[in-house]
């Protein structure tokens, strides 16, 4: 005879029962967690709900206890497009939210496909990204339909920041991929080269890097050879967070067990092969987290570019507050604001990893 | 004040920008008149601003710089180019400023800027003139009647840890032999509610910092007054790279320009008159007579434009700092030299 599992109790008490009081330990750290909400949440919310003022009042910011959201009222086109020509702020706008339908059609792919097996998007995703970042481009930096020219040290805020964490991504991960394979490769000279970039790259810190992409390289090379600011800087951090990424990419190669390699040679598979159809798709799933760590790592470290006079979202809302006395007091209301959207970037990479350590056949 | 005062600390990175600086020296032999030619095919003049300093240098909402800092730029842009707005402008921070400088981003560093021996000697720049005489001061409310920071004996002094300020305070009363209570905090958001909550009976800082405190961050900017004791010397102005002496020379001059300017009551308005009119010595700054824009490799008519386009010293110090602006700050030591102040220009001639 079959048995069947006892019957989950159903109703609130069994419930709160099963999931925050399941034993000493557990009823213990549920209560501890209520008193720690209930000393600090009170005073969190007057401070950000009730006793807030919401509307870009200087005067009533002054008065209030709580926060002054009134500030993001008033400073929001500053911080989110930096020092983008305020009459064309909807090029910015647009370019922005271009970038992001891209990025969203992308994180949500493979549940269309797997809700529709016969749907075939690769197509469609391969014109989005090679439409959405032409039309950034061109609407950031204009010159052409009409549009006037902004040169790119004038770009900033969120385009700034999706930018660099965009084309940063795109770049990093096939760099990161090749020099993955070139360390565990046969070629000795490969392997060196590999070897050798990863550990110079990993031990010096992204700050000095940018510096001296910012302010050597011009120095040393002559002004015509010399490219734009923002590519320069968008180099560094390519190869700075490809050093990271591939050491994540060699481990999970390293990982999948010997095995495979052999079964494949059986099979008659040469090296890329071998590399492309048995080992890449079992070690970049297993790679996953640690490549979205490296993709969340490269989105918050984009905030550094301020040191070299770009002004992404934290160098905005900077430029932004530190020069007007009438707001400069509500910096952590602008820190709040940024970080919700960094969070808001941050959750969707690993919503996006989450689904490919377990989707079927990434 | 920013969070961390700016100017009076060797970054990290400083041994970087003393190699930037080095390569620098080497690598771009001194040019005679090279900045200039360089500006004129650029057609704009690169200047180095603050991130956001109230009054020397800020941009609104709609990204329009604003400040003393600025609009020396603007005025140097006018001498050379004829044209205020040809100004490409560089925000920079504490840390990056002297090296942008250095690695030829910015043609001109005008982000008040402490000029002091260490920098002027061993950065590869040279400051050209001074543009505001900035020292430490102290913000007292008002209801405590203290007139002079010699009142402040056992007093609690609101003071921000970890900075030159601090020592600066210690230095000012040990020498005076008055014994002060500095109460210190790490942060300057916490210094500042300190002192405005009534813990502290003065609150140190620059002084011209201290006008943007008062007038953004008192409850009501009334109830507190600057003292008139500095207790250091912060000298701020505009400094351009080394080895080319052409170009330092004009933004010598410029400034200079905008003092004689003032000296000689020549403003914005009516510079077009006084042009034509009999005063020799406005008719030789303005270009009527003699030329003096042809030693600086400019044409005659340089100061004129400096001055339509931004007027007198007076008139930026007002607009910006003083009267005219949000941070009432009194002339003091900026005053002209013949009104008890330290602005002075050597002859034009």
């Amino acid at each position: 005879m079959k048995r069947l599992p006892p019957p989950a109790p159903i109703g609130l008490l069994p419930w709160l029962r099963s999931r925050l009081f399941d034993g000493p330990a557990s009823s213990l750290a549920t209560v501890l967690i209520l008193l720690a909400a209930a000393w600090l949440l009170p005073g969190a919310l007057r401070w950000a709900v009730s006793g807030a003022v919401w509307s870009a009042d200087a005067e009533a910011c002054r008065q209030a206890a709580g926060a002054c959201w009134g500030m993001v009222a008033e400073k929001y086109r500053p911080i989110l497009f930096g020092r983008y020509p305020y009459e064309a702020q909807w090029r910015p706008l647009c370019a922005t939210a271009l970038l992001l339908a891209a990025i969203v059609f992308s994180l949500l792919a493979p549940a269309l496909t797997r809700r529709k097996p016969g749907l075939r998007l690769w197509p469609w995703l391969g014109a989005a990204w090679v439409l959405a970042p032409a039309g950034f481009l061109l609407l950031m930096g204009g010159g052409a339909f009409g549009l006037a020219a902004v040169p790119t040290e004038l770009w900033g805020g969120l385009p700034l920041t999706l930018l660099l964490a965009t084309a940063g991504i795109a770049t990093a991960f096939p760099l990161a991929l090749l020099v993955a394979l070139g360390r565990s490769g046969p070629l000795p000279a490969v392997r060196a080269l590999c070897a050798v970039y990863v550990e110079t790259v990993r031990s010096i810190p992204l700050v000095p890097a940018l510096f001296l992409a910012s302010f050597l390289i011009p120095l040393l090379v002559p002004p015509r050879l010399s490219a734009d600011v923002l590519l320069r800087v968008q180099v560094a951090i390519t190869l700075f967070a490809a050093a990271y990424l591939a050491e994540a990419i060699r481990g999970a190669l390293a990982s999948v067990p010997d095995g495979q390699r052999q079964a494949a040679a059986a099979l008659g598979l040469g090296w890329w092969g071998t590399q492309r159809h048995i080992l890449l798709p079992q070690a970049l799933r297993a790679a996953a987290p640690s490549i979205a760590n490296s993709f969340v790592n490269l989105f918050k470290d984009t905030s550094l570019v301020v040191v070299v006079g770009l002004y992404e979202l934290t160098g905005s809302l900077e430029l932004a507050l530190s020069g007007d006395p009438q707001w400069r007091s509500y910096h952590l209301e602008g820190y709040l604001f940024i970080g919700a959207i960094y969070w808001l970037g941050c959750y969707a990479l690993s919503r996006a990893s989450r689904r490919l350590e377990f989707s079927p056949r990434a | 004040m920013t969070p961390s005062p700016p100017r009076r600390f060797p970054h990290p990175l400083a041994p970087l920008a003393a190699l930037a600086a080095a390569l620098c020296l080497h690598a771009l032999p001194a040019q005679a008149g090279a900045t200039l030619d360089a500006i004129k095919k650029r057609g704009e003049i690169a200047c180095g601003v603050s991130s956001g300093v109230p009054g020397f240098s800020a941009a609104d909402d709609k990204g329009q710089w604003r400040g003393l800092d600025v609009d020396v730029c603007r005025a140097i842009a006018a001498a050379v180019l004829g044209d205020a707005t040809k100004v490409k402008w560089v925000p920079l921070g504490s840390q990056q400023r002297f090296s942008a400088l250095q690695a030829g981003e910015v043609d001109i560093l005008s982000r008040n800027t402490t000029w002091t021996l260490t920098r002027d000697a061993s950065l590869g720049i040279s400051f050209a003139a001074v543009t505001y005489y900035d020292g430490q001061g102290f913000l007292v409310p008002k209801r405590f009647k203290v007139a002079s920071a010699l009142q402040l004996k056992d007093a609690d002094i609101c003071v921000q840890s970890g900075t030159t300020t601090e020592k600066n305070l210690a230095d000012y009363f040990r020498a005076q032999g008055i014994r002060v209570k500095p109460v210190v905090f790490e942060k300057f958001d916490a210094s500042l509610k300190a002192f405005f909550n009534g813990r502290c009976v003065a609150y140190t800082t620059d002084a011209s910092s201290l006008a943007g405190i008062r007038a953004g961050e008192a409850p009501n900017p009334d109830d507190y007054a600057i003292l008139p004791e500095l207790i250091s010397k912060e000298p701020l102005g505009p400094a351009v790279r080394r080895g080319d002496e052409d170009w330092l020379a004009i933004v010598k001059w410029v400034v200079f320009a905008l003092i004689e300017a003032e000296e000689l009551g020549v403003t914005r308005d009516n510079a077009e008159a006084r042009l034509k009119g009999k005063d020799p010595a406005a008719g030789r700054l303005l270009g009527q007579g003699e030329d003096l824009g042809k030693a600086l490799g400019l044409d005659a008519q340089w100061a004129y434009r400096a001055v339509r386009a931004v007027g007198n010293y007076g008139e930026i110090f007002d607009r910006n700092l003083g009267a005219g602006s949000p941070l009432k700050l009194e002339r003091g030591a900026n005053a002209l030299w013949n009104k008890g102040g330290l602005m002075y220009a050597p002859p034009l001639r």
